[in-house]
């Protein structure tokens, strides 16, 4: 079995253009979302209490809501979560409680109306450790970038550097502007799919670069478009196939992983897909558009040969 | 012609005997088990405690695996958690206070594996069920505090010194001391420099009067609350152990702060509770006048008195001055008075013993005040007078509510107090049942993830796609073989990373091939088609993979908790999948493939030449 039998290459950086347009259009919308409707961070980020229950029958969230609003907890969030019997609870940092208390009270007061209900998981996270997260989640995306950068332009050149860090840029924001377009919670372990895309999506534009780079030093003919396509048209097989091995285990994640592990699918879903179209069309024109050429490269084949050379 | 040395073939075999030798006993798995153990001296734990624990199970009518003496802990495997629970209440209630009776997941593998360090991943709290929590000192209070038993020593070194003083007084972060003269105030200041050496000393004139203003040199400050942290630490363990958790994890974290894990724990709000508590103890002087108790309770408390009430609401004026703290206590245990009401019997260390017989000869007929401090907030639980001088430093507080209180305020005297207040900033509570269930969806979406990850290759590269799975499998066996043997912590993210890893692994396999269907496409043998396709893909896979590998290393670095696991996973999974995909799958082509001299073709799914 073979799904590509390409006879020519085909001329990406002929559309490269068009594709320029609609990566720049999206990448505004997914700002234009980040903006204007922000992010749904998770209590990891914000500080606050989530708390999981458990109820023998499926629980009647309306009246759950009713019962904690009458017992002094009316801004408490009472969701469905999973199955029907799951139950989830998010509580906002109340200053002058005291929070880690706070989780026992909730408990006591859903006893009150169900005996049977069991606490099945507790986060609280103080304000103060939800704004250290969020700046070493920062941080850590920052460093990730800078030390990407930094490793390709000593083994490739600066311009690839360049058009990577902006093709993962790219992913990087229409993920999170999808996460704030729908509200979807952005918790920790989202941040880290985050990262791990940061990684992937790169991983994807270095195998299409290291043919470029490739044929520079073997095609002597052919003009810089020409190289490039050659080099996308001959890597797009292993480029779908690599995606779809690893989005079959993401869908495998994300319908029998639960909950917990649902949107940290969502989001790797997200990058895979938009990770693939980047690393083609976004990473390899920008190279095309920052100039680079032959030369680049054959500088640094030719000084070994001199010397050889008797 | 593809073949390996020999040397090579042989490393990979040993890698993989390793491997799985590492990953078996995740295989075998943990059990519920209750370790029985003891700290004191006194408590032998031997060939009869074994007999003991057996007839106490037995007793109970409690079904068990196997009771058995390991190192000095006794450990009793159940079947599972619920039978686990009531074989550890019915230890603990008939073994009594001597023993620290502990629950706890143990290996089920052969006793040779532990031996050799070969053990199961060791699960996150995630997995497992328990809790974690950080705690932030208050180093403020701390500080508060520290002041304050300054001022008590510079009363006393002034006093002892017979040298006159007007007034002591701590005021925020200094203590001001007034003195009649700026005689007294110069043999004064010579006095403290030498006694206390952590105070930096101003003189300054209010008005007429002389005055010294002591603070905290800087480096004692960050000295104190080195201590004050290290002290704490101490005093959470202790405490941690008196609960009766196994494997707890208590560290420090950064300035100030401490992790708190506890896997397994069934009752939280308990641990919660014991934990937070800064209770500690504080012997006063009540010996006030009825004028004096007037004054106060019209609003003007006299200066060096704090105006408290007891717990049936009568008001007690106490001096600031702290005579005894919890510090001097060596034991405590809760028990009854003469009268059958709950109380506590503590003793005091030989200093302890000596500063309350002199207070209690000195102070007959006077009335003193027992004080337990909690969050700043000050209660009397006695305040009883002085009848006689009580020396050997045995001491009865009376005054407890009911048993529980009695045996709380043991707990907490045993244990020590806190140096600091502190606070929960970070709670992630995990019930056994959901952890349980964690495992289960995260293996299940690996496996069928892997199902059809391994169709899809041997589909599309047949017989190399059978290999690539096979490379794949053996990357997963690497994989979990060296999270067990460095015992790195597996969390839900952390399996979610074994599952992308394998999607990612995979990668390296398709460029692998994908170089060898082009050069096959050029006109080449099959045989140089395998070395150049191998050769030229390296490189390719070395760049794009140390990329993955620099984010997860920076997740590491800057992630908490479960992500950290995931970083950790993700790591380790590029590494064990660049020796998997290439080495071992080359090793396996080069087995198949390499020998035959005239190879028509491969099966590696249709080439089609252009």
């Amino acid at each position: 079995m073979e799904f590509f039998r390409i006879k020519n290459d085909i001329p990406f950086m002929k559309y490269a253009k068009v594709t320029g347009y609609f990566s720049a259009a999206t990448f505004i919308i997914a700002i234009v979302f980040l903006v204007w409707k922000g992010l749904n961070l998770g209590v990891d980020f914000t500080g606050g209490t989530v708390m999981e229950v458990r109820y023998q029958q499926a629980a009647e969230i309306q009246s759950i809501r009713e019962h904690l609003a009458a017992h002094g907890y009316p801004e408490a969030s009472v969701q469905n979560f999973g199955p029907s019997q799951d139950v989830l609870i998010r509580l906002a940092v109340k200053p002058g409680v005291t929070s880690a208390a706070l989780s026992e009270q909730v408990m006591a007061v859903l006893q009150q109306q169900k005996p049977d209900v069991k606490l099945q998981r507790v986060e609280f996270v103080g304000p103060q450790v939800g704004k250290e997260l969020l700046e070493d989640g920062s941080l850590a995306l920052l460093a990730v970038s800078a030390g990407i950068v930094l490793y390709l332009a000593l083994r490739f050149e600066w311009r690839f550097a360049v058009g990577a860090i902006v093709a993962t840029f790219h992913d990087v924001v229409i993920i999170v502007g999808m996460f704030a377009a729908f509200q979807w919670e952005f918790s920790l372990t989202v941040l880290a799919a985050l990262l791990a895309i940061l990684g992937y999506s790169v991983n994807d534009t270095v195998v299409v670069y290291d043919r470029i780079r490739e044929n520079f030093r073997k095609m002597r003919k052919g003009t810089v478009p020409e190289i490039i396509d050659n080099a996308i048209t001959n890597t797009l097989s292993r480029t779908v196939i690599t995606h779809v091995t690893t989005q079959i285990m993401v869908f495998a994640m994300l319908f029998l992983g639960g909950e917990i592990l649902y949107y940290f699918s969502v989001a790797l879903t997200i990058g895979i897909v938009v990770g693939t179209y980047s690393s083609v069309l976004v990473a390899s024109p920008i190279v095309m558009w920052l100039g680079v050429s032959r030369e680049d490269f054959i500088k640094v084949d030719k000084k070994p040969e001199a010397e050889v050379l008797p | 012609m593809n073949r390996y040395p020999l040397w090579k073939y042989i490393v990979i075999a040993v890698s993989l005997l390793l491997g799985a030798f590492y990953t078996l006993p995740n295989y075998y798995g943990n059990e519920p088990a209750v370790q029985i153990s003891s700290d004191k001296p006194s408590v032998k734990i031997d060939v009869s405690s074994v007999q003991t624990v057996e007839s106490i199970l037995n007793l109970g009518k409690i079904p068990y695996h196997s009771v058995k003496l390991e190192g000095k802990n006794v450990s009793v495997r159940f079947s599972d958690v619920d039978i686990q629970t009531k074989g550890a209440t019915a230890l603990r209630e008939q073994l009594g206070a001597s023993y620290t009776v502990a629950q706890n997941l143990l290996p089920r593998s052969p006793a040779w594996f532990s031996s050799l360090h070969a053990l199961p991943m060791y699960l996150g709290l995630d997995l497992r069920g328990g809790v974690h929590f950080l705690l932030q000192m208050d180093t403020k209070a701390a500080f508060g505090k520290a002041m304050e038993r300054n001022a008590s020593d510079v009363r006393s070194a002034l006093r002892e010194k017979k040298i006159p003083y007007e007034s002591v007084s701590r005021q925020g972060d200094e203590v001001r001391i007034a003195f009649p003269d700026a005689a007294a105030r110069s043999k004064g200041k010579d006095e403290i420099a030498a006694r206390i050496s952590d105070l930096f000393l101003k003189e300054v004139q209010d008005g007429n009067v002389p005055v010294l203003i002591a603070s905290l040199r800087p480096e004692a400050l960050k000295q104190r609350q080195e201590l004050d942290i290290k002290q704490n630490l101490t005093t959470l363990r202790k405490r941690v152990n008196e609960l009766g958790v196994a494997e707890p994890i208590i560290q420090q974290q950064g300035e100030g702060r401490i992790v708190v894990q506890l896997p397994g724990i069934q009752d939280t709000a308990r641990a919660k509770q014991i934990l937070g508590r800064t209770a500690t103890l504080e012997l006063r002087m009540a010996d006030f006048s009825e004028i004096e108790l007037g004054q106060a309770l019209s609003g003007q408390v006299p200066l060096g008195w704090d105006l408290l009430y007891e717990r049936d609401g009568a008001p007690v004026l106490v001096r600031k001055n702290i005579v005894l703290t919890g510090e001097y206590i060596t034991e405590a245990s809760a028990g009854f008075d003469d009268r059958g009401q709950s109380a506590v019997h503590m003793t005091l260390d030989a200093r302890g013993a000596r500063i309350f017989q002199q207070l209690t000869r000195e102070n007959i007929k006077k009335r003193m005040a027992i004080l337990l401090i909690e969050k700043g907030q000050a209660e009397v639980i006695t305040a009883p007078v002085i009848q006689d001088e009580i020396g050997g430093g045995r001491v009865q507080i009376t005054g407890m509510r009911n048993a529980e209180e009695a045996n709380d305020v043991a707990l907490l005297l045993r244990a020590g107090a806190l140096a600091a207040p502190m606070e929960i900033i970070e709670e992630r509570t995990v019930g056994p049942s959901l952890g349980k269930d964690n495992i289960e969806r995260g293996f299940n979406s690996t496996l069928i993830g892997f199902a059809l990850i391994a169709i899809f290759m041997v589909v599309y590269y047949r017989v190399f796609g059978l290999i690539a799975s096979a490379a794949l499998g053996v990357n997963v066996l690497f994989l979990i073989g060296i999270l067990s043997a460095l015992q790195a912590t597996l969390t839900l993210p952390g399996i979610a990373g074994i599952a992308l890893t394998v999607g990612m692994a995979i990668d390296a396999n398709v460029l692998i091939f994908e170089r060898i269907r082009e050069e096959l496409r050029n006109g080449n043998s099959p045989q140089a088609a395998i070395h150049a396709g191998f050769d030229r893909a390296w490189d390719t896979i070395f760049d794009s993979n140390i990329t993955t590998l620099i984010a997860g290393v920076f997740l590491f670095w800057l992630g908490s908790g479960p992500v950290r696991g995931f970083a950790v996973v993700l790591c380790i999974g590029i590494l064990t999948s660049m020796f998997s995909a290439v080495t071992v799958s080359r090793g396996i082509v080069n087995l198949t493939y390499g020998r035959s001299k005239k190879l028509a073709g491969l099966s590696i799914g249709q080439v089609i030449i252009k």
